[in-house]
């Protein structure tokens, strides 16, 4: 909805003001307790851990105020807070207390009685609600020793899970907007262009390309209207940094687009969010809104004349709207279909006009930039990738969660260190389980044991033929059939195709046909030859990035997983045990006490024997449903 | 004639389109807001009835063939009425590596649907899958209307229907 732009611009804010009078209001206060109100944890009941604490805090007779306000001259026990994501999730709801720096996990509300008595008012620990490491058992107190927090460097993710996202004062005391004004007040757009180029900020979105090249090439179009677009169509599936960025952090993304338009010289941005992601759709919202009505947002900002708006756009759940021709398209209420380029957005972007299009991280990093230094932000990272990257890393890990790290860092560092290793199905910690990595999602490609000591970043990626992609690392056990992992991205890729050129619409058909020929026991040595060529074709020959990438877990498994690939076609055999139909249970006779369980629960008859005497499966009725296997006491059913 | 100045309009489609014309208003029936507008119209039948969306085409001034083009790309839009609680099971990477494709089976089985009919006669529920809800640290996640389950096994899955069937015969 447009708000309405008739009135007066309203004077911005003073940030000293703001940061003085919040700190001093802040600092009357003695504790403070923060819940994660991130999607994960409200899942798990968060909220209402909030509001049962709030009861008991009032009950026991502490002061909580949930809110800071402005010249609060009294003073307060607690500052019951909450968060954004911290990206522990699994463990959540998570609670800090502030400054014992204490971790309270899969806190529920029957824990808030001991959480108040004992810690609150005696000072004690409770014990059971501590992290426990899950490999060495070894309970951990607070972010500072736990390994998943300490082994990370938490820049862009920092404030996520401090700051209360939905209080602007609190990103203000932080030091928030004080680059906005600088690029504004102080730099000439070149400069600020100059600045983030001398940072080597790369997009953070997938394709890594200079961010202030991105910038100056859009600076020197021609034209008095320019917009700035956020890319917040985080559609890759196991990836979701951008969604706890927006989630815990929306004012830096405001800012960093703040000081992009500056730099471009746009007066207007669209901030264009998955609406699978309600909450941070709410939240970019607040903020939006409330920079508005602190003049952070609007006419003459800090007095500079500059003017920005800002609008928050809901997707509607189509994946290649993450490519950017396609996101512009959908802007303007058009199919998002992409278009070819050249143009680009850069020249000829919504509406005809010149547009900058950044991720959301790319854009929460640019005021970090502006605040310290284009050398400060290059002393981490790597030379060609300088800075930190945000990692969703999921899948059969024992942490599973939003990490950061520097760009250089191993895998091995992430999965088995800050991850905390690979589980087996079961959940449990498995030594020797790991089998492959899968990084950025769809478009990107598989690592292997051979990688794991390989220095991430986008360029060593690219050379193994996988990519950085958004983020997303999904960690795979043993027990993982990759053939069908291909499957599952080809797939989605068919799925979010958008049908406007033939090789991606036509061939993400066909690579999943042959997969799943593979999968069904009808597959050749042929069916593989088939299957590499259609891929290096779609490849190359498609129009946008979606089905030039779209080949890359094929060309993976191919490469990396070549016998596992190939054991499918020639030996009819699934290593894994995953394709079901390539499955061939059978009775162990030595262990099969003829109990005629399985028999009975057999859907299709194909179990014969006699009572007390071994059964036996007829291949030719069976179905492979497992059911005999799920009722045999004996262990005597394997195969399925 | 078009559709919209048909002289048999019952008393309940002209509220029927009442309701779409404030929000064409809040959106100044500004053609490159059709997306939006859709959104809002589909919040408020739950689906975008056919009647619907030519009278949109209409009222912003553009071929109702442009209207359907949109409407029929986006995945969230749905042309078919859904059930009063959706069940949209995340079929991400993580969710799927988790074994999401159970639960979506033992829902199927439940409320004897399949991907083909996917909303039960009562329309009581409809169950479809997503690609990735970015919950993944909580794998596998399901999300009923809006509320987000994390960790859910086929188990949880059913009882969670049972409990919703129990609660809606009682009211």
């Amino acid at each position: 909805m447009n708000p309405s732009h008739a009135q007066a611009p309203v004077e911005t804010v003073s940030l000293e003001n703001v940061v003085q009078e919040y700190g001093q209001s802040a600092d009357r206060i003695a504790r403070r307790i923060i819940i994660c109100a991130g999607t994960g944890c409200v899942a798990n009941g968060s909220l209402e851990v909030h509001r049962v604490l709030k009861e008991k805090l009032r009950a026991v007779g502490l002061d909580a105020i949930t809110t800071v306000e402005l010249e609060d001259e009294k003073k307060h026990d607690i500052h019951l807070s909450r968060s954004g994501c911290q990206g522990f999730c699994q463990m959540g709801p998570l609670l800090t207390i502030e400054p014992d720096d204490i971790l309270y996990t899969r806190v529920q509300p029957g824990d808030v009685d001991d959480i108040v008595e004992l810690t609150l008012q005696q000072g004690e620990i409770v014990d059971r609600l501590l992290y426990v490491e899950p490999a060495s058992r070894e309970p951990h107190l607070g972010h500072h020793d736990i390994p998943f927090y300490k082994l990370q460097e938490r820049t862009v993710l920092k404030p996520c899970g401090q700051l209360d996202p939905e209080n602007a004062y609190e990103y203000i005391h932080g030091g928030g907007y004080q680059a906005a004004r600088k690029a504004l007040c102080e730099m000439t757009p070149e400069e600020v262009c100059d600045e983030v180029a001398r940072a080597g900020l790369r997009g953070r979105g997938g394709g890594g390309f200079p961010t202030g090249k991105k910038w100056q090439l859009t600076l020197v179009q021609p034209g008095e209207k320019k917009y700035v677009i956020c890319n917040a169509d985080e559609g890759d599936p196991g990836a979701f940094m951008d969604r706890s960025v927006m989630e815990g952090n929306p004012h830096a993304i405001i800012e960093g687009m703040i000081i992009a338009a500056r730099a471009i010289g746009a007066d207007e941005g669209y901030v264009y969010v998955r609406l699978e992601y309600p909450l941070a759709v709410d939240r970019i919202r607040k903020a939006v809104a409330d920079a508005e009505s602190l003049g952070l947002l609007g006419d003459d900002l800090f007095g500079s004349g500059q003017s920005f708006r800002l609008h928050v756009m809901e997707g509607a759940g189509a994946f290649v709207c993450g490519e950017e021709t396609a996101l512009i398209a959908s802007i303007e209420g058009q199919r998002g279909m992409p278009r070819p380029k050249p143009p680009f957005p850069a020249q000829s972007g919504l509406w005809g006009k010149p547009t900058v299009i950044n991720n959301v991280e790319t854009l929460a990093s640019v005021p970090l930039i502006l605040s310290h230094s284009a050398e400060e932000y290059r002393r981490r990272g790597t030379e060609g990738s300088p800075g930190t990257k945000t990692f969703a890393l999921t899948g059969h890990v024992a942490n599973t969660g939003l990490i950061e790290v520097p760009f250089g860092v191993t895998l091995r560092k992430i999965v088995f260190d800050i991850g905390g290793g690979v589980i087996d199905d079961a959940g449990k910690p498995a030594a020797d389980a790991f089998k492959a990595v899968q990084i950025g999602g769809p478009s990107g490609g598989c690592l292997t044991e051979e990688h794991l000591d390989l220095p991430l970043d986008f360029d060593s990626l690219r050379q193994v033929g996988a990519m950085v992609g958004s983020g997303g690392l999904v960690v795979m056990n043993q027990q993982t059939c990759m053939v069908q992992m291909a499957r599952f991205f080809m797939q989605f890729t068919q799925n979010e195709s958008c049908g406007k050129c033939v090789p991606c619409r036509e061939g993400t058909k066909q690579m999943l046909a042959l997969l799943d020929d593979i999968i069904e026991g009808r597959g050749e040595l042929q069916t593989l030859e088939l299957l590499e060529q259609v891929a290096v074709a779609v490849g190359k020959a498609s129009l946008c990035g979606l089905g030039k990438t779209a080949p890359s877990p094929v060309l993976a498994t191919l490469r990396h997983f070549g016998d596992e690939i190939r054991a499918h076609v020639v030996d009819k055999h699934c290593p894994a045990g995953r394709c079901k139909a390539l499955l061939k249970p059978e009775i162990l006779a030595d262990r099969c006490k003829g109990c005629t369980a399985c028999k009975k629960k057999c859907p299709v008859d194909a179990i014969q024997g006699e009572k007390k005497h071994p059964h036996t499966i007829d291949p030719e009725k069976c179905i492979k449903c497992g059911a005999c296997a799920e009722v045999c006491r004996f262990n005597a059913i394997v195969g399925v | 004639m078009p559709e919209t100045t048909q002289p048999n309009e019952t008393p309940a489609q002209i509220r029927h389109f009442a309701k779409v014309c404030d929000i064409l208003d809040r959106y100044e029936s500004n053609p490159s807001k059709l997306i939006p507008i859709l959104q809002q119209v589909q919040d408020e039948y739950r689906y975008l009835p056919e009647e619907v969306l030519t009278f949109v085409a209409t009222s912003l001034g553009i071929p109702p063939a442009k209207v359907f083009g949109v409407a029929t790309f986006y995945a969230h839009f749905t042309l078919e009425p859904k059930g009063k609680y959706v069940f949209r099971l995340c079929d991400g990477t993580a969710c799927h590596v988790k074994r999401s494709h159970g639960i979506l089976e033992a829902l199927y089985k439940r409320l004897n649907l399949s991907a083909e009919r996917n909303t039960t006669d009562d329309m009581l529920f409809t169950v479809e899958t997503v690609s990735c809800l970015g919950a993944c640290g909580l794998a596998p996640v399901m999300v009923v209307n809006e509320e987000v389950h994390g960790e859910v096994t086929p188990e949880k899955a059913i009882a969670l229907v049972d409990r919703i069937i129990e609660k809606e015969a009682n009211t």
